[in-house]
């Protein structure tokens, strides 16, 4: 009735002093939106009464649930994150942002790992890894020892270039960066299999003017080494996968480019993007794939488009376990949440490396199948 | 209140947690924290949390949703964005041995453009198709926060639809800001309360009961019924477990209310009492002690000596199999310490019991919702110097598992992270557990998953890393001799 502030002020103090953070990130609710609290002038007002200790944060964004999706939300922080912290000196300290999209902790050390092999002076943000990742020590720690700094989030704007790593995660900040600190950016894919890896690698080596090391080039020839000894597996095979857009689109490539036919496409996620970028990957190779994004596309209309005519490998989160179970298709954990099995958080599926793990997962789910299904005399030992 | 000197000290001997030690009790949160054995023993409880503490309680949404939703054959329908109905999607182990309609968690996925012009148009939409397609004994419909600002009349559309398809349409009133989920129990309840008696039955059933207050978490419930039916007593209704419409219209027509989960059926059971005269009794199912004196008190309620006695054979039939099994784990467990934080003190207090058979001791108490009567009789069954605490948080909580060295922690799944980043053992004793943990085969469970997870091997690793000092031989050629 008479608006939240006093509860977020209060919140603010009580935080810092018993739970002692250098940042706190407020996220708005559909019901504080509808009531119309103002955040930006609720965080003036309590940095005016000394609520936010010297040198300490309070950070916002707007996330009222009934705009966009979970990714909505994710890219809105990141232009909290910008919008508070980034700062053009003037001076530039020649690095490139890599703005993180959403993917696991482990990928987000693969990126890492990838940049350092390549010897390209990078900053990345968001950074989870180490955060949601970390290690089992005996020690209950709050904010363990990892992610990006506030030193380093100030330092994007002195960044030479920004590269968005994912369209609908990353854009808005990037935008951002470049209308404050005039940072000029460009947005790649999430490096999900061996095109977008390709094309990852070559933005970061032309925007950090670095050389690709040969040891990536290896690493890229044993994940085509591993797709040509077990292509005759994938050829043909129909799937069917839901997600977010900014792990589909690479994700449903890297299938094209593996000769299986992703013939089903749904994203809950709005943005016209998403039917552009899926007809250039599907349309002469793929000519019978249907897709869709936005709200009407769910995992029923998936469902129901399957019944219609059977696929042989179901990817995407947690809650596709029921129509693989149902339809009795094989099945690929991939995306958010999982909920229901383990390793998705340390073994990446970005980068070449990454893409070999995805084609692990794919082929030990076809060939269980081939295994289960196949009658005694035909079983085999060597596949 | 307790004595507070000591455990700022304790700080030293964890060197790594100073920084977090600052503050380890939150200004004004010194009356919800006591020590059992304490003289001026007078626990602050029932008190909102204080914004910015990270409670671990739960919303009014939450609540409602919980208690309601293992009603299998009805619809549920939440009245709001996406996200309280995805968070809510089929996270309840609450089985059902016929209808699945319960477990899909449908939204109206209400949108700005909703959110300005109002969601009753969708809503009915919504409730229309649905009940058209599932064909469901009856409805429920949740409205969220936003739909109480944006002012829907969700009563008026659930009158509608339920005119119009001829089922009962019930509004759930569960508005977010209405208070916590304790609040939202009882929203829940006031729905129960207007389906109970609308069945054609009045007439009292002989030897009949309802279960109020268990939800069937790992098929519990079938267990139980099953032992109420091996004493010759009739269910009328299982509210909510395995719950179905019809059996809870006529809920009325039981002779008494068995309540277990207090915190949330208590409305119901005194609701009931006032209306249809049926009395209530308080019992829990965890533990020999506890379990046990359920069927007791029912057959003693009855007064019927052939239930007694089948109650009683019941008992000892089902103790010769388990104290016998129960024995290797006690002499195994002795000795070792739990910390318990869990939604409800009843549930609280059956857990020391139940731990202390299997020579556990708890040393850590503590719940979300508990009032002043849960906390006293939580100090008299609890040995001296057992930290007891309301409303907690993480803070708070490693602090008293590390000053008191426990070596269990038993609670729900946001406790979990807290458990294994300290490196030791936990037990899901909430909505997500995946053993049955009540009744006497649930006593065998519970011995069991204490066990693997205290005795886990993964423990005694934590702290045993190789060192990261510099070898003693600094010398090349020495060391590769």
């Amino acid at each position: 009735m008479f608006g939240g502030q006093s509860n977020l002020l209060q919140a603010i103090e009580t935080i810092f002093s018993t739970y002692d953070p250098e940042i706190i990130a407020v996220h708005s609710t559909c019901l504080s939106e509808t009531i119309g609290d103002d955040l930006n002038q609720i965080l003036t007002k309590a940095r005016e009464e000394g609520k936010v200790p010297k040198g300490k944060h309070v950070i916002h964004c707007n996330t009222p649930s009934y705009v966009g999706s979970h990714v909505t939300g994710y890219a809105n922080m990141l232009l909290g994150m910008t919008s508070y912290f980034a700062q053009h000196t003037g001076i530039s300290n020649y690095q490139v942002n890599l703005i993180s999209g959403w993917i696991e902790p482990c990928d987000m050390r693969e990126i890492k790992r990838i940049a350092k092999k390549m010897q390209a002076n990078t900053m990345m943000f968001p950074d989870t890894s180490g955060i949601l990742d970390g290690p089992l020590n005996g020690k209950y720690t709050f904010y363990p020892k990892g992610g990006t700094t506030i030193e380093e989030l100030i330092s994007a704007g002195d960044a030479k270039f920004s590269l968005g790593i994912g369209q609908w995660a990353t854009e808005e900040a990037a935008k951002k960066l470049e209308y404050k600190c005039k940072v000029k950016y460009d947005i790649c894919d999430v490096p999900i299999g061996l095109q977008a890896t390709d094309r990852f690698i070559t933005a970061l080596s032309r925007y950090a003017n670095v050389k690709v090391p040969q040891s990536l080039t290896n690493e890229r020839g044993r994940l085509l080494d591993m797709i040509a000894d077990m292509h005759s597996y994938l050829y043909g095979k129909r799937v069917a996968l839901y997600g977010d857009p900014d792990w589909l689109i690479p994700m449903t490539e890297f299938l094209v480019m593996l000769d299986m036919k992703p013939v089903y496409i749904v994203s809950g996620t709005p943005g016209k993007l998403f039917e552009s970028r899926m007809k250039e990957i599907l349309g002469e190779k793929v000519p019978e794939a249907k897709f869709k994004n936005g709200e009407t596309a769910d995992m029923f209309l998936l469902h129901q488009w399957i019944k219609q005519e059977k696929v042989d490998l179901l990817i995407g989160n947690t809650y596709g376990k029921y129509i693989a179970r149902d339809e009795d298709i094989p099945f690929v954990r991939y995306g958010f949440p999982i909920l229901d099995r383990v390793g998705h958080s340390y073994f990446p599926t970005v980068g070449y490396h990454g893409g070999m793990r995805i084609l692990e997962k794919i082929l030990g789910a076809l060939m269980d199948r081939i295994d289960r299904d196949a009658p005694e005399e035909k079983l085999e030992l060597v596949m | 209140m307790g004595d507070f000197s000591k455990k700022v000290a304790i700080s030293a001997i964890y060197p790594v947690m100073e920084k977090e030690n600052k503050n380890i009790y939150l200004l004004g949160r010194e009356k919800q924290i006591a020590t059992a054995g304490d003289a001026n023993f007078d626990m602050e409880c029932s008190k909102a949390s204080e914004a910015g503490s990270v409670s671990q309680r739960a919303c009014v949404f939450c609540g409602s949703r919980v208690v309601l939703y293992p009603i299998a054959d009805a619809l549920h329908v939440v009245h709001g964005p996406i996200g309280c109905a995805s968070y809510t999607w089929d996270i309840r182990g609450a089985l059902s041995s016929g209808p699945q309609l319960h477990r899909l968690s449908f939204s109206t996925d209400l949108r700005e453009e909703q959110v300005i012009f109002g969601g009753e148009k969708k809503l009915y939409a919504a409730l229309t198709t649905l009940i058209d397609k599932h064909k469901p004994a009856a409805a429920f419909v949740y409205s969220t926060c936003i739909v109480g600002v944006i002012g829907d009349d969700i009563e008026a559309v659930c009158k509608k639809v339920s005119a119009e398809k001829g089922i009962t349409v019930l509004p759930v009133h569960a508005e977010g800001f209405n208070g916590t989920k304790k609040d939202g129990y009882r929203v829940a309840c006031e729905a129960l309360s207007k389906l109970i008696g609308t069945s054609e039955q009045r007439n009292k059933v002989p030897f009949s009961i309802n279960i109020l207050g268990d939800f069937n978490l790992a098929g519990e419930l079938w267990m139980l019924a099953e032992y109420y039916r091996k004493i010759g007593i009739n269910i009328i209704a299982q509210v909510t477990g395995d719950g179905r419409v019809e059996d809870i219209r006529r809920a009325n027509t039981a002779c008494l209310n068995v309540v277990q989960c207090s915190g949330s059926m208590t409305w119901l059971a005194k609701d009931m009492k006032e209306k249809y005269g049926i009395p209530y009794i308080r019992v829990s199912y965890f533990g020999i002690e506890d379990m046990s004196n359920a069927l007791y008190e029912v057959a003693r309620f009855f007064d019927d000596e052939s239930k007694m006695d089948a109650a009683k054979l019941l008992v000892a039939t089902e103790l010769k199999k388990l104290l016998p099994a129960l024995k290797e784990y006690k002499e195994k467990l002795t000795g070792q310490k739990a910390a318990i934080y869990v939604g409800g003190a009843f549930k609280a207090i059956s857990l020391v019991k139940a731990l202390r058979l299997i020579g556990v001791q708890t040393v850590v108490i503590g719940s979300q919702t508990g009032n002043k009567d849960d906390y006293n009789l939580i100090k008299d069954i609890c040995d001296e110097g057992t930290i007891i605490v309301d409303d907690s948080n993480p803070i708070e909580l490693q602090h008293f598992i590390r000053e008191k060295n426990a070596t269990i922690f038993i609670g729900g799944v946001k406790e979990r992270p807290i458990a294994h980043k300290l490196g030791i053992g936990f037990c899901d004793h909430n909505h997500e557990r995946k053993e049955a943990l009540a009744g006497y085969e649930g006593m065998l469970n519970f011995a069991k998953e204490i066990y693997a997870t205290a005795m886990s091997p993964v423990w005694q690793f934590v702290r045993k890393s190789p060192s990261q000092e510099e070898p003693r031989i600094k010398n090349q050629e020495q060391r590769l001799k």
